[in-house]
């Protein structure tokens, strides 16, 4: 018998377990003080002690029992392992857009094991519609697990792989693309997505929840929901990520791709447009446009595939003090491109400037961009900003830092020409600048 | 008529639930209070049922969520934060409410278990706004002596309080999440309570107990009681949120009633030859019979193009109006489903018509229309076609359950003691793990910390007051039971005070000026030690307690020599009551001089009205006589 099947147990607890023979989903009787207490043996947190023993009782409360000399633990009977059996998929609406559904990990493609409450990766077709009926009204859906990872993760190799899946998606004619991603990191993958999926002809959907599916309360019913109605019929075909617009349940806002950011920790309404507004807002099952900048759907696109991203490039925050041989390690390492999280317009300390200059003479290419996260950079306002772009680095507008980072990645994954790749950063290719601030 | 209850095989069980006077709520740092006034937040939101392991939903819950039940929170920033929101996960539990659990399990000796799960149970009905109501158990298998009878305590947990509803317009609930996160405590007794008497006993020295802590929160609706009962032959009834503990054996009375009512129903249904299968979900719309109708709530429906849908309900007549309790009818019960499932506003039926502006040719007509014998029953609903096919639905089904006996159900308590219904009982209650809260382990140390301090036991303290303060049963009990039980035997100790005088004004006093729309709980406990410590002194009297007290509750922010100042309530110096002595004499020179006995009462009179509550009776009269007596 494997140590694992004892889940989280160890020292003088597992010891009592495997005394009494029991097993994970038994049901067992623990005597003490001369009382008796039976229920089903319950896994134990990783991070648990040793020394407690935790059961469900018969009223469906968990509780934790000391294992001592004085503890008497017997096996009473064999655990029925829970099986989840969803219903059958409802018969599907010919009529309908396609669309197909691709899980990368995280909250929004878990659920929970009520008995233990771990929570498990899942979404699966049959799964998605036992949980979410009404998709079975919106779309035919076809279901892929990519992943199961949480977003934290991902790394531009997954990009990649999603981007790939995505044209194979687009390839076989469906109507949208939908996402499933954990929320963390969904800012960069759908910047990534932006710059490698070129020329699209639908909508491509990330989507994210903040609260697990295993509460009624979760945002992820809702948010799918809202995926779908995009990915099947708005009339746009850009890279967007569609999430709670407030607290509250009744709308799902559209963010484009490479205008958007995690900016809170736990809120359903985490993500926000920054620079630029939202392509969309998705009320009642209806979807009403904010802007008319956007690339129309038309099944006539040819998509243009450029999935490849390089990973030598930093983005490096600056902070009173920082120590500027950071920026020299990251030069000595083969990097190949430094995004600059600077102050205010776009400015760092004196004391880096030797660091900066001697990466842009190793052929390192050096971008500016603002940790106040809303605003664009100016470098001409300032004599520091005017030193700054002599020693080569460049200004990025109104374009997030994280953004920023991911399309350098994947320039420098399209060529190795130095002035091209500058030239590239500079361009506006996914609308990641914005060349109006508006208030 | 006597009813042997424990010949009918009465069973009851009492979950007792008080919110603990702790300094913050269960899961965050917000304020444990409720708000007045408009919401300064509020969000929308809708509640999905999960599916279990096992396939299973919730089914009242579904259906309440496949009408598009919609929850409207309201919130204000002081009482509420992102966790009661649910846009942030709870912090972890609340140690203080945890050591007053604790200590009532100890007074109860309970075992305890050695380390707690937060655990989470499913709720739908929008009072969470998770979706779930975080709970964990503190102690199993505890008892009380209620009297001389032992009544085992099979669970004491610590909850945390719901939103309260604050409307419900159609689809669309209000909820306040002022409440949510409060935390609770719940005392569950074993089903062994066999008399109505004997639920309030048992509630009462529960209560007492929760009291002794000093750790809970008083006042309407800091108490809830949930009972469970059953009686052979019939169903195991859940009866939810009795606020009032006199309310507690009437609630059983009538329930016990109810059941009996309903046996006796289905025996003469049975004896009648009506069988389930007769009951048919059938519709009639009989809209065009009422298209001229005087009956206003019909005509309000035909004019917001709704219908009027029947139901026919063979060999039912006479039953729909038979009485169950107090102006509680089958019909009402019926009524009662029809809101629930098909939220209708009621319904009408033929025991109770003509009636409602519905005429005797109306019914007549309905009768053809329906095609019904005279023994028949009908019932009506004027609604959307959807809402009225769903109420008549759960009519005919209730009518079902009519001939099988008494349904099991969850009934929410009326303030009559009455009860309505509420929902089918939920299935086996759906718990998984908090996963976002780690378990607490009870350490020695802790309990070391608890038992050191444990107060005494009701009965014990009972004791200690009558044999130490000299107080009579009547008041000890009084005391006791008062929120000022604490401080009485501060002021006593601190102050020179008879203990029954502070008893009496603790109490009694407290209590009358309380019935008069004083509002006593805005003086505080530091004030009402100050006054005593005064009265102690010599430096205010007995008599002006009472006005001080007052004007104390209405100028909150105000101190008790601000009081003593603002109404004149200072003692008087010997000097100074000398001094009024003699100018009162010496106005009355001349009555004075005629006869001294007479004048005493006068001069008396005059005096103590110009010095009531700023020198004491004896004291004037004394220095009066003398005077008089060295007056010439």
């Amino acid at each position: 018998m494997s140590e694992n099947e004892f889940s989280g147990y160890k020292g003088e607890a597992l010891k009592a377990i495997r005394k009494a023979g029991a097993n994970i989903g038994d049901l067992i009787r623990i005597i003490r003080n001369g009382q008796v207490y039976e229920g089903i043996l319950i896994p134990r947190s990783e991070y648990g002690d040793k020394e407690h023993v935790v059961i469900k009782l018969k009223n469906g409360y968990n509780v934790g029992f000391k294992i001592t000399s004085k503890t008497k633990i017997e096996k009473v009977g064999e655990g029925v392992k829970p099986s989840f059996t969803p219903p059958p998929p409802p018969k599907q609406n010919p009529e309908l857009p396609k669309v197909t559904i691709i899980s990368t990990g995280g909250t929004i493609a878990s659920r929970v094991d009520y008995r233990t409450g771990a929570v498990r990766p899942a979404l699966t077709a049959s799964d998605l519609y036992s949980v979410v009926p009404e998709l079975g009204e919106i779309a035919r859906i076809e279901a892929k697990i990519l992943f199961s990872l949480f977003s934290e993760n991902i790394t531009p190799k997954h990009w990649t792989e999603i981007a790939k899946t995505v044209a194979e998606e687009i390839s076989k004619g469906v109507n949208g693309v939908v996402i499933a991603h954990g929320t963390d990191t969904m800012g960069y993958t759908a910047a990534a997505l932006s710059f490698a999926l070129q020329n699209l002809p639908v909508p491509v959907i990330l989507v994210g929840s903040q609260r697990s599916a295993d509460r009624p309360s979760s945002d992820a019913a809702t948010n799918l929901i809202g995926a779908v109605t995009a990915a099947s019929k708005a009339p746009f075909a850009e890279v967007a990520v569609a999430m709670h617009e407030t607290t509250s349940d009744t709308t799902i806002i559209l963010h484009k791709g490479t205008k958007v950011r995690k900016c809170h920790t736990s809120r359903r309404d985490t993500f926000k447009s920054v620079n630029s507004t939202p392509i969309a807002r998705i009320k009642d099952g209806k979807i009403e446009m904010l802007t008319q900048d956007y690339r129309k759907r038309n099944s006539k696109n040819r998509l243009v595939l450029k999935p490849k991203f390089n990973e030598k490039v930093a983005l490096i925050k600056f902070y009173p003090g920082i120590n500027p041989s950071i920026i020299d390690w990251f030069v000595d390492n083969g990097y190949k491109g430094i995004i600059l999280e600077g102050t205010g317009l776009g400015h760092v300390g004196r004391y880096c400037f030797e660091s900066i200059r001697n990466a842009v003479e190793h052929d390192v290419i050096v971008g500016m961009t603002s940790q106040c996260i809303w605003g664009r950079v100016n470098m001409n306002v300032y004599n520091q900003g005017r030193d700054l772009q002599a020693l080569g680095v460049i200004p990025l507008g109104d374009m997030l830092a994280e953004t920023a980072t991911v399309k350098l990645m994947w320039i420098l994954g399209q060529t190795q020409n130095i002035e091209e790749a500058k030239k590239l950063l500079k361009t506006n290719i996914a609308g990641e600048f914005n060349p109006r601030t508006i208030f | 008529m006597e009813v042997n209850y424990e010949k009918l095989g009465l069973k009851v069980g009492l979950e007792i639930h008080q919110q603990l006077d702790t300094s913050t709520k269960l899961f965050c740092n917000c304020k444990p209070q409720l708000f007045k006034g408009e919401p300064e937040i509020t969000f929308l939101r809708r509640l999905r049922p999960t599916q279990s392991e096992l396939g299973q939903v919730d089914p009242a819950a579904y259906f309440e969520f496949q009408k598009g039940l919609k929850i409207l929170y309201e919130a204000n920033s002081e009482t509420s934060c992102l966790v009661e929101m649910d846009e942030e996960p709870p912090h972890p539990l609340n140690m203080e409410a945890v050591e007053t659990v604790l200590t009532v399990a100890l007074m109860m000796n309970a075992e305890l278990v050695d380390e707690i799960h937060v655990m989470r149970k499913t709720v739908i009905d929008g009072s969470n706004t998770t979706g779930f109501q975080r709970t964990c158990i503190i102690a199993m298998n505890g008892e009380i002596k209620v009297g001389e009878k032992t009544v085992p305590i099979q669970t004491i947990c610590l909850e945390e309080d719901a939103a309260r509803k604050t409307g419900r317009e159609g689809n669309l609930i209000r909820y306040r999440i002022d409440r949510l996160g409060i935390p609770l405590i719940e005392v569950t007794t074993a089903p062994v309570i066999h008399s109505p008497k004997e639920a309030e006993e048992t509630a009462l020295t529960i209560g007492k107990i929760l009291r002794a802590t000093g750790k809970v929160k008083r006042g309407l609706g800091t108490i809830r009681q949930d009972l469970n009962i059953s009686i052979e032959n019939g169903a195991l009834i859940e009866i939810k949120g009795v606020q009032e503990l006199e309310l507690l054996p009437l609630v059983v009375k009538y329930e016990v009633q109810r059941q009996l009512n309903l046996i006796k129903i289905s025996e003469e249904l049975k004896k009648i030859g009506v069988k389930e299968e007769d009951v048919k979900e059938e519709f009639f719309d009989v809209t065009e019979v009422f298209r001229n109708t005087n009956c206003k709530v019909i005509r309000k429906a035909l004019s917001q193009n709704k219908i009027v849908l029947a139901l026919k309900l063979p060999k039912f007549k006479g039953f729909l109006k038979r009485e169950l309790v107090p102006n509680f009818r089958l019909g009402t019960e019926m009524a009662d489903y029809a809101r629930f499932w098909g939220k209708v506003g009621g319904i009408f039926h033929t025991d109770e018509l003509p009636a409602y502006g519905i005429t005797k040719e109306e019914v007549e007509a309905l009768r053809r229309k329906v095609k019904t014998e005279n023994q028949d029953a009908i019932v009506l609903v004027a609604d959307s076609p959807e809402n009225a096919k769903d109420a008549l639905k759960a009519v005919a089904e209730r009518a079902r359950q009519a001939i099988r006996g008494v349904p099991e159900e969850t009934r929410a308590a009326n303030p009559d003691g009455t009860t309505r219904y509420m929902r089918p009982r939920p299935g086996a209650a759906r718990m998984y793990p908090e996963t976002d809260i780690p378990p607490i382990k009870i350490t020695k140390e802790l309990l070391e910390k608890i038992k050191t301090a444990l107060p005494e036991l009701p009965e014990q303290k009972l004791k200690r007051l009558i044999e130490k303060y000299g107080l009579n049963m009547k008041l000890a009990n009084q005391i006791m039971d008062s929120e000022y039980a604490e401080l009485f035997e501060i002021i006593v100790k601190e102050t020179k005070v008879q203990p029954t005088t502070v008893a009496v004004f603790l109490t009694e006093t407290m209590k009358a000026l309380k019935r008069e729309g004083v509002q006593i709980e805005k003086v505080s406990k530091d004030k009402i030690m100050e006054m005593f410590r005064l009265l102690g002194k010599g430096e205010l009297f007995k008599e002006a307690m009472q006005e001080i007290f007052v004007w104390l509750s209405k100028h909150e922010k105000e101190s008790v020599q601000n009081a003593i100042k603002a109404l004149n309530l200072k003692a008087l110096s010997k000097e100074e009551l000398e001094k009024i002595i003699n100018d009162t004499i010496r106005s009355n020179e001349k009555i004075v001089k005629e006869n001294k006995a007479k004048a005493f009462g006068l001069i008396m009179g005059i005096v103590m009205k110009e010095v009531r509550g700023k020198a004491d009776a004896s004291t004037v009269s004394q220095l009066i006589r003398q005077k008089l007596s060295e007056h010439p």
